[in-house]
């Protein structure tokens, strides 16, 4: 587990047309690798995550991505994540290839790929117009055992996992408290984990059966504090809800989101540098 | 129709529709929470007359006792108030998939006349006039719940014949459709709106008026509904929210109101400072 810059970890690990699966549900959001992949420009990135949040409409916006799977796109309770549907609805800046599914088909989706299958299975009743729009994506099975249908759903298996957790250890184990979404699931479907942490310690002093990724499985790490502002770190910060009310604005026409962007994300050299902008840094 | 005066004094229409909508949830019941509309009614139930409800919302947090509404499903309001939290695949397979979950309590962006519900697009999915969130975790909840419930405000362009995309199944056709494709929930028992409740005849599935708030008559909710609205025999004329139950809501929203506008501090290391 090489402990490194963030930005040396994208440099070296994610490359242009690679699928990026960025996970942490709500809480935990990989903000500040997600925005030092838009610093490096990487282009024609799938990306991977259930809920797109800010960071999957700041990288779209961006130019960074020409697919992308999901399941719920949308401002968490604020409305919508307009570079999402500007992408969708008018090609802007580029067309967005989606693969769309439930969160539930995402978490088994997950599931399979962390377990080296080709795929997951889930109880099935009738077709929804999301069934019939994906056509020959999803396939229906029969249990060999019990006759019933199922639905098949294809592994994911990213070539790169970004995650941000709360802490590492001197030997390099990551330790994930709170809600966890799948970013158990996603680590281990990916070839390739890297992850942004709040804190380097001695000791992690977590449970036995806390979500602990070992070193072993973790490509780099890197100490990024703040990371995952504006979504938030339990332990650590709180989740900027004003920041989601505001993206709404920002995110709404097209000059002002690339202005937001260059003034924040581009001019910054990093996170540190950025959480002072946005005036959160104390 | 913007609300009402009664004994317990003046209400708004949004109001009557979050107590009517608590008013549904029995004590004790588990209750999968979507964001918004639903979890204000859940959280108005577990702090009025369902203390017992279990509260479970698609982050994984089982058992949540916020005391300021959420924003976000994963809120960490959520994870610090809950009996556990366990991983999202866990929530949707172990609990709801294997059957623990009595009521669904979800919200649409349109229903059509069998309770089928749209949140993806308005117009064509290749080409969307609007192109909404998404499925979320409502087609599973909405199949495996013992029961669904729905709030949503009324209007033709949300109360439709037919849904321009079926993102999350309700009676399907209708007239048993739902039932002979085998899924294991009874489905949609009811949707309260901000005018009044519709629930599915027994035969044909179809939504009909069951109730209406006071001041609002038969042809407001047919003027706010795109099909011919069918209006039960025993349509009820329901009592207008109780104070205990408004003091709670306002109470609720005012102490989310004020912790959402808390702006955040992150402390940074000396070395990571500019």
């Amino acid at each position: 587990m090489p402990l490194m810059r963030l930005a040396d970890a994208i440099e070296q690990h994610v490359r242009d047309g690679q699928s990026v699966a960025l996970e942490g549900f709500t809480h935990l959001i990989p903000f500040a690798a997600g925005h030092e992949i838009i610093r490096q420009g990487r282009r024609r990135l799938h990306l991977i995550r259930m809920t797109p949040d800010l960071i999957c409409d700041q990288m779209i916006g961006m130019g960074c991505a020409d697919r992308l799977t999901f399941s719920w796109g949308g401002n968490p309770g604020v409305g919508s994540l307009h570079r999402l549907r500007d992408a969708i609805e008018r090609d802007w800046p580029q067309p967005l290839t989606i693969i769309e599914r439930t969160h539930a088909e995402m978490g088994v989706a997950y599931q399979a790929g962390a377990s080296g299958l080709p795929c997951g299975l889930m109880r099935h009743y009738a077709d929804t117009d999301l069934d019939r729009a994906r056509g020959a994506q999803m396939r229906t099975v029969t249990c060999p055992f019990s006759g019933e249908p199922l639905l098949a759903v294809p592994a994911i298996t990213p070539d790169v996992t970004v995650l941000h957790a709360q802490q590492v250890d001197r030997n390099g184990n990551v330790l994930i408290r709170g809600i966890t979404g799948a970013a158990r699931e996603a680590a281990l479907a990916a070839r390739c984990l890297l992850v942004t942490v709040e804190a380097r310690v001695e000791r992690l002093d977590a449970p036995l059966n806390a979500l602990v990724l070992p070193h072993w499985l973790v490509t780099a790490v890197s100490v990024v504090p703040g990371g995952a502002h504006p979504s938030y770190a339990a332990g650590f910060y709180e989740r900027d809800n004003r920041f989601y009310l505001e993206w709404d604005q920002i995110a709404r026409d097209r000059g002002r989101f690339q202005q937001w962007m260059q003034e924040h994300v581009l001019s910054s050299r990093d996170h540190a540098e950025l959480l002072a902008r946005l005036r959160v840094a104390a | 129709m913007s609300g009402g005066v009664g004994a317990s004094g003046a209400y708004t229409a949004d109001e009557m529709m979050t107590v009517t909508a608590a008013r549904q949830l029995t004590n004790g019941a588990v209750c999968f929470v979507g964001i918004g509309l639903p979890s204000a009614a859940c959280n108005l139930a577990r702090r009025t007359h369902a203390p017992g409800l279990v509260l479970i919302y698609e982050s994984g947090t089982v058992g949540a006792r916020p005391e300021v509404l959420p924003l976000s499903i994963g809120d960490a309001e959520l994870a610090d108030t809950a009996d556990c939290v366990v991983s999202l695949p866990e929530v949707f397979t172990h609990y709801l998939q294997r059957g623990r979950v009595d009521v669904g309590f979800l919200g649409a962006a349109q229903i059509d006349r069998y309770g089928n519900l749209n949140t993806t697009v308005i117009g064509s999915y290749s080409h969307p006039t609007v192109r909404l969130p998404g499925s979320g975790g409502a087609p599973e909840i909405a199949a495996h719940a013992r029961e669904v419930l729905v709030i949503m405000k009324q209007s033709p362009r949300s109360f439709v014949a037919r849904v321009d995309f079926l993102t999350s199944c309700g009676f399907l056709g209708g007239s048993g459709e739902r039932g002979r494709a085998g899924f294991p929930g009874r489905g949609l028992q009811a949707v309260i709106t901000d005018l009044g409740v519709l629930r599915p005849d027994a035969r044909t599935e179809e939504l009909k008026l069951t109730a209406l708030y006071p001041g609002v008559s038969v042809e407001d909710a047919r003027g706010a509904t795109g099909w011919p609205l069918a209006v039960a025999d025993d349509l009820e004329t329901l009592p207008p929210p109780e104070a205990g139950d408004l003091r709670v809501l306002r109470e609720l929203h005012a102490r989310t109101e004020a912790a959402h506008a808390t702006p955040v501090r992150i402390k940074l290391p000396a070395a990571e400072r500019h």
